[in-house]
């Protein structure tokens, strides 16, 4: 499979075999970028306004340490699982891409569910969008990271199912390797609300 | 090539438990230690970067590939955050207490 158009150092794995393989992955690292500085603008927003509580509740009275400890164990297990589905995927062993991913999916949306009733919580406890500075920055930031988590779990259960029909081809590898980037990212992402909106609050 | 894959596989595990072990020690840190608040808050931020730094050599290969490339577009990308954040950070709350 690899041609002599292959540059020197290229790593010898599916992913990387093609020009257009190799082109898309450092395009989506250029897009990862772009989602850090997305982000950032959140963060900023976010740290300004989180001593604004408007006599509504605080991050103190809110955050629940097992709550959010389960989230993040969650994210960060799925990320490990996702990294073995890639490390699967370069066996060239489809089953084992399937366990690993669907494992990884299954957590992402378990993650999911523990953020939705966490939010309805809040709603319930007069915690809502419109209550305060501080609660629109939390919902707009945490919330974005939810949304794309949603859409993770949608975009990598169609590549699965590329993946069931058309087996490990140099394109349906890419796909996995480009899917399981964006996957480990949120990862980062929370790691980063993890610390500057639950530990920051509770400090 | 097994010999290899036998590697990268203990590589994701060694991963997993670093981050593992970033996450408890943040959260001991900031939940049960006697330390001042500034002082919490910079020691959790390490934290969090060495986190960061597990996930983009442990999982997400940032070493392979266009790597040179990669490592300069996301940098980049994380320099334009600092700035955002700690600029804004700067400007509303420390330097511009007096204003409120």
């Amino acid at each position: 499979m690899a041609s002599s158009s292959v540059p020197k150092g290229t790593p010898n794995f599916p992913e990387y075999q093609t020009e257009e393989g190799r082109l898309k992955i450092f395009g989506f690292w250029v897009f990862l970028a772009a989602e850090v500085v997305l982000f950032s603008t959140l963060f900023a927003t976010y740290l300004v306004l989180a001593d604004r509580t408007a006599g509504g509740p605080t991050g103190k009275e809110l955050f629940e340490v097992k709550d959010f400890m389960i989230e993040t164990m969650l994210l960060l297990t799925s990320s490990f699982t996702c990294g073995l589905a890639v490390l699967e995927m370069r066996k060239g062993n489809k089953k084992g891409v399937f366990i690993w991913m669907i494992a990884t999916l299954a957590m992402g949306l378990g993650f999911l569910g523990m953020e939705i009733s966490e939010f309805v919580a809040y709603v319930h406890e007069g915690a809502t969008l419109q209550t305060s500075a501080f609660l629109s920055g939390f919902f707009v930031l945490v919330g974005t990271h939810g949304a794309h988590v949603t859409l993770g779990v949608v975009w990598i259960s169609l590549v699965l199912t590329q993946v069931a029909k058309r087996g490990l081809t140099p394109m349906t590898c890419r796909k996995l390797f480009i899917g399981g980037l964006y996957w480990h990212f949120l990862d980062v992402v929370w790691i980063f609300i993890f610390t500057a909106v639950y530990l920051t609050g509770l400090i | 090539m097994s010999e290899q894959q036998h590697a990268s596989a203990k590589h994701h595990i060694t991963g997993f438990v670093l981050s593992l072990l970033l996450t408890f020690a943040a959260l001991f840190l900031a939940l049960n230690t006697p330390l001042s608040v500034g002082l919490k808050l910079t020691v959790i931020i390490v934290l969090a970067v060495f986190q960061m730094l597990v996930q983009l050599v442990y999982f997400m290969h940032v070493t392979e590939g266009s790597k040179i490339y990669q490592i300069i577009s996301f940098s980049y990308g994380i320099f334009v955050a600092v700035c955002v954040v700690a600029g804004s950070i700067w400007l509303m709350l420390l330097n511009g207490m007096s204003m409120y």
